[in-house]
């Protein structure tokens, strides 16, 4: 940019073409934006629908019924519910155990690490479908019945890869003379650990958890594998489909949407306020 | 003792997860491996009999699916390429201070469910929605014409869905390019074009590979928007294993589908690796 100021006058209209390519991207990068949200303003303003029959396709008038009767059928709060439990199970065990394993890959040479990298990048680039697939044909072999403990095995099985892929970034930009000081100033490695290192990866951390509880909560594939008669919300959705989707689904999609929104906004904000400052 | 606590320290911090990762999924893989090769039903057990024959008739019976799975895999991939390129161009070079902003608008479908965002799009195309409803009385479209149901419904259903995972890597590798690099370029007298396709083109590639490992894997082996925007006519092999498995118990024919399915994308991918000229599949990967 700066060079166009010393630019002879034959290559500002170069230039100015130029620009005309960036504002178009710039339009096109909005139509994609708009293209990305459509079905989501959809999905908002059907909530809103107040159909006569029992499908809610067409617009039929506004209401705001549906809102209050947002917990009107049984079976789908107790799908919702049992999503939630299930996500909040499955986040914190795979939070818990890919920490570790982000921070060891992320800090430590050892044998046995390009087996442990292999085996995330399995896990993160295997069709969902083969692993729900694979997890049934596991527990059928075995004889264990299929539930939420088995929905949650299989969330944290392929949740654990991406919380240490977060984490590991993290620890391998981390500072190492600042855990040094502190062990300069007399603080053993456990003091250390929990004093210094583990604030400064927590950032991380909740990240990862987030991206578990995200990743549970909206999974369908491999829950459809390993679900038996359990019913999650995604399941739930899944299964009205044919038979005509409630509005409170819609609903419960825009608060969910709303309360995820609101808590990468506020998490972002909250992570600001030093740049803000400057 | 301290030195001993530290070599052990790393193996005691992966060990559960590792455990985990294992048990839920090596294990798994190698039992559904070994089902392929068995025989037997779900009433009286399975034998071990090295049957790969299931492989062939299985094979032979689904190729159309199995087939037209790649084929919608390649193409959704080619139109992810060719639609999050300039968008992630556009918000790596000129996205300024509001990158995060338009990242952030480019994650929104992530916060509604999979299977209700493939839902929304079946009332949107649907016959007589709001889409085509009013064109059709406009006389704009002719009476008979329908979205939903035909490979364009499924195709345009996995771009939607798997966009934001082509956009973001494309943009990481837009985005580490130091711009006075681009201007070197022009500085030796490249054109704008030159520039974009000497310059900036192949530090993209690892963007588009990365974009690609992520999309075209879970592309062909989906088979939600094929069961809600297609028809009998598009379906893809993930039906057949889904309906194997859940309908019908036939555990070797599914697992024989599935190892098929997993092994042909594998190769698709290193082939393509390799056609890159990307050595290393799992270096660029780890990135």
């Amino acid at each position: 940019m700066t060079a166009t100021l010393e630019a002879p006058p034959t290559r500002t209209v170069k230039v100015r073409r130029r620009f005309g390519g960036v504002q178009l991207m710039h339009v096109y990068t909005w139509l994609i934006v708009l293209w990305l949200v459509l079905p989501i303003f959809v999905m908002i303003l059907f909530g809103f629908n107040d159909p006569s029959g029992r499908y809610n396709q067409t617009w039929q008038g506004f209401t705001l019924k549906w809102y209050r009767e947002l917990f009107a059928l049984d079976d789908l709060t107790s799908a919702l519910i049992l999503s939630l439990v299930i996500a909040v199970a499955a986040s914190i065990i795979s939070t818990a155990l890919g920490t570790g394993i982000g921070y060891a890959l992320g800090r430590y040479k050892f044998r046995g690490s390009g087996g442990m990298n292999l085996i995330m990048f399995a896990t993160m680039s295997s069709p969902e479908l083969v692993m729900g697939a694979s997890l049934l044909t596991l527990f059928v072999s075995l004889g264990i019945g299929l539930g939420p403990i088995t929905i949650t095995i299989a969330h944290v099985m392929f949740s654990i890869s991406f919380v240490a892929t977060v984490v590991r970034a993290r620890v391998l930009t981390l500072d190492r003379s600042i855990e040094e000081a502190a062990a300069d100033l007399g603080a053993n490695a456990w003091t250390t650990f929990w004093k210094v290192t583990f604030p400064i990866i927590l950032p991380a951390v909740f990240s990862g958890f987030m991206l578990a509880f995200a990743l549970s909560v909206d999974d369908f594939v491999v829950t459809n594998f390993t679900a038996g008669t359990s019913i999650t919300f995604p399941l739930w959705i899944w299964g009205a489909t044919r038979v005509g989707l409630p509005p409170q689904v819609n609903v419960m999609g825009t608060l969910i949407f709303a309360a995820g929104v609101l808590i990468a906004v506020l998490t972002n904000l909250k992570s600001r306020p030093k740049k803000n400052a400057a | 003792m301290g030195r001993v606590k530290r070599t052990l320290a790393p193996y005691l911090l992966v060990l559960p997860g590792g455990l985990w990762l294992l048990m839920f999924f090596a294990v798994p893989m190698a039992t559904m491996l070994s089902l392929s090769l068995q025989e037997g039903d779900i009433v009286n057990g399975y034998v071990f009999t090295g049957h790969w024959q299931t492989y062939v008739e299985a094979i032979s019976d689904y190729q159309t699916q199995l087939i037209r799975s790649l084929v919608y895999g390649v193409i959704a991939t080619i139109i992810l390429i060719v639609l999050a390129f300039p968008a992630a161009y556009w918000i790596a070079f000129y996205g300024g201070k509001r990158k995060a902003t338009y990242l952030f608008l480019l994650l929104l479908p992530f916060f509604v469910s999979f299977v209700l965002r493939t839902i929304s799009w079946r009332l949107i195309l649907t016959d007589d929605g709001f889409l085509l409803h009013p064109l059709k009385e406009a006389g704009l479209l002719p009476e008979n014409f329908h979205i939903l149901g035909t490979p364009a419904a499924v195709i345009g259903g996995l771009v939607y869905n798997f966009l934001p995972f082509m956009v973001l890597p494309i943009y990481v590798a837009l985005e580490r390019i130091d711009p006075r690099v681009v201007e070197a370029a022009r500085d030796l007298y490249a054109s704008p074009i030159t520039a974009f396709r000497k310059v900036i083109l192949p530090l993209a590639v690892p963007g588009v590979f990365a974009g690609v490992l992520m999309t075209f894997i879970p592309v062909s082996s989906d088979y939600v928007n094929s069961e809600v925007l297609g028809s009998s006519s598009t379906t893809m092999i993930g039906q057949v294993i889904q309906s194997q498995y859940l309908s019908s118990s036939n555990y070797p024919t599914a697992s024989a589908l599935s190892f098929t399915l997993m092994t042909v994308l594998l190769i698709g991918v290193f082939a393509y690796a390799r056609a890159l000229g990307t050595e290393d599949v799992m270096k660029v990967a780890a990135r």
